[in-house]
């Protein structure tokens, strides 16, 4: 790779703003999509392995057991073979493989079982005995998870949704190498593979600026919220 | 009114099968301060937790106002469940949620709307002297009060049994004193039953008309308040009770006593025990009116008020003069009907 000096770096000239923001715009919308779609199913995902978790009934146990291997399984896989793995299924889903409605499927499935664990972890932190006073005051099971477990744990449910849109910042770089768009596709074919690093530089710094975006966003809901 | 009939409950542990409650007859009467008092481990906690239904009893029968609530399940438990206020030991508030957010909590689990919500929680947090701090945190409230807000919260849905777990165990004498004031407030004001569950006699004796002894899962002693303190038949029981009502425990009266018997060793020191209306008799005046010769020096006194408007008081004395006048004073005071212990050594 000829890299030209560290000068290239700052040869700003080479840079196509316009070009520039349309991917800005791709990583914000595949980060926001994924994390919306992530803290939904992660909160269910998170809820039936709490829900089911000391249980004395077999069937709940074995349930448990298999959400566990399930996202035991999906976390262990590096998103990048993840992502490749998946490309049939994104077929079926999308109708596509490449652009960045493709990429939302294995960005789900890899962040969707992190964030469940964080939930699961979140509401085993729940004063217990909070939970067994509204029990005791006729709480049905629904209620208790909407008025108590949720709330209670809001702080933790946020700041764990942070953590995980930021590594999913992260993933949407990966996936745009192979073809999902956004910053990461930008700084590879138009920064590294056109020997352009100055492009790579902006995008690199766009992608910095997006994740302290994100991380402040997070630490500010949580301190508005934690009332402890 | 509230039954348990011959009601038992064991746990399967790792060790094997741990009886926690064994073999239980217990009546509380509407209107009643119903005290359970017990060591932790006790299985006071076990017992009244069956009341809603927070542990089930493995044989036996619970009964509330003639209906069996033991056994019930699903919607019909929770709507028992609503009769029934608790507060705990810790309080269990809710951090999210502000003191009449907390209070409005059990009228929201029953769907109450929320203008009627909010009046009702107001008055509660009124009534428990909360008032100015609606919308403060649990965060920011100190323990008496985050007491006060699960108390108005427990009356939240007009129950007509509060349950109080250890509620003051947990707070300083001061504060427990003006929580334990609350619930007596509450309990002439609603005519609420109250059953409370404490390993501290204080809290029995500034609270309930009638009390339960539990050791190792059994009842081991019941009655009213003012006879169980005046005359407690169980050693656990003489043990919680001299523990709230002597003072000879305590080191500085040990200490006063052992030096008094070697000054005097021909002197006796009578510990005096008065229970109802003789504490408003003339003792000592009748005494040194009728042995002139003896000379008295009181050492040390108390006095307590029960609950139930029974009074139990103690006085130690020393009389020291000729033996034969002793001897008689000892007879008079038995004829007075007050109890004289004469202590030996400190």
């Amino acid at each position: 790779m000829d890299s030209r000096g560290l000068a290239s770096y700052f040869e700003f000239k080479n840079v196509n703003w316009p070009n520039l923001w349309a991917a800005t715009w791709e990583t914000v919308w595949m980060t926001v999509v994924s994390v919306a779609i992530v803290a939904v199913l992660g909160l269910l995902l998170g809820l039936l392995l709490y829900e089911t978790s000391d249980s004395k009934s077999f069937a709940v146990r074995a349930l448990n057991w298999i959400v566990a291997l399930f996202v035991n399984v999906f976390r262990s896989i590096p998103f990048i073979i993840l992502i490749v793995l998946l490309l049939p299924v994104t077929q079926v889903i999308v109708g596509a493989i490449t652009g960045a409605k493709a990429a939302i499927p294995s960005l789900v499935i890899s962040a969707a079982p992190f964030y469940a664990r964080l939930v699961e972890l979140a509401f085993h932190e729940v004063d217990g005995g909070v939970i067994e006073a509204a029990d005791a005051m006729g709480a049905t099971k629904w209620q208790i998870v909407y008025k108590v477990l949720i709330p209670e744990s809001l702080p933790a449910l946020v700041s764990g949704i942070t953590v995980t849109a930021i590594s999913l910042i992260g993933y949407t770089a990966m996936a745009g190498a192979i073809g999902a768009g956004g910053l990461g596709q930008l700084a590879y074919t138009d920064g590294f593979q056109s020997y352009n690093n100055a492009i790579t530089l902006v995008a690199t710094a766009v992608i910095v600026v997006i994740v302290f975006v994100f991380q402040y966003l997070g630490d500010f809901s949580v301190r508005k919220i934690d009332k402890r | 009114m509230i039954e348990f009939k011959q009601v038992s409950k064991t746990f399967a542990t790792a060790s094997g099968q741990v009886a926690a409650v064994k073999n239980v007859d217990l009546t509380i009467n509407a209107g009643e301060v119903y005290g359970i008092v017990g060591f932790s481990g006790a299985g006071k906690s076990t017992l009244v937790r069956m009341l809603n239904g927070l542990e089930t009893p493995t044989s036996g029968e619970v009964i509330i106002n003639g209906k069996r609530i033991d056994n019930l399940k699903g919607k019909e438990l929770r709507d028992q469940r609503k009769k029934i206020g608790i507060i705990f030991q810790h309080f269990n508030l809710l951090w999210s949620r502000t003191v009449l957010e907390n209070i409005e909590f059990p009228l929201e689990l029953v769907g109450v709307a929320k203008e009627e919500r909010r009046k009702k929680a107001k008055h509660l947090a009124e009534l428990v002297g909360l008032g100015e701090r609606i919308n403060a945190y649990p965060s920011q409230l100190s323990g008496g009060q985050k007491q006060r807000v699960g108390i108005a919260r427990a009356l939240a849905t007009d129950p007509d049994i509060l349950i109080s777990d250890e509620a003051t165990s947990a707070l300083d004498p001061q504060t427990t004193d003006e929580v334990l004031d609350l619930l007596d407030e509450i309990n002439e004001k609603l005519n609420l039953t109250i059953v409370i569950i404490t390993h501290e006699m204080h809290v029995i004796r500034r609270l309930a008309d009638k009390v339960a002894v539990m050791e190792n899962g059994q009842v081991i002693e019941e009655g009213p308040v003012s006879e169980v303190f005046t005359h407690p038949k169980e050693e656990l029981t003489k043990r919680f009770v001299s523990a709230e009502v002597d003072t000879k425990q305590t080191t500085d009266v040990k200490q006063v006593v052992t030096n008094l018997l070697e000054k005097n060793p021909q002197g006796k020191l009578v510990e005096l025990k008065f229970h109802g209306q003789q504490v408003e008799r003339p003792v000592i005046n009748e005494l040194s009116k009728s042995f002139p010769e003896l000379e008295i020096s009181i050492l040390e006194g108390s006095i307590h008020q029960l609950a139930d408007k029974g009074t139990i008081g103690s006085l130690f004395v020393q009389l020291v003069g000729p033996v034969e006048q002793l001897k008689e004073a000892l007879t008079l005071l038995e004829k007075l009907q007050v109890e004289a212990k004469v202590i030996e050594h400190g």
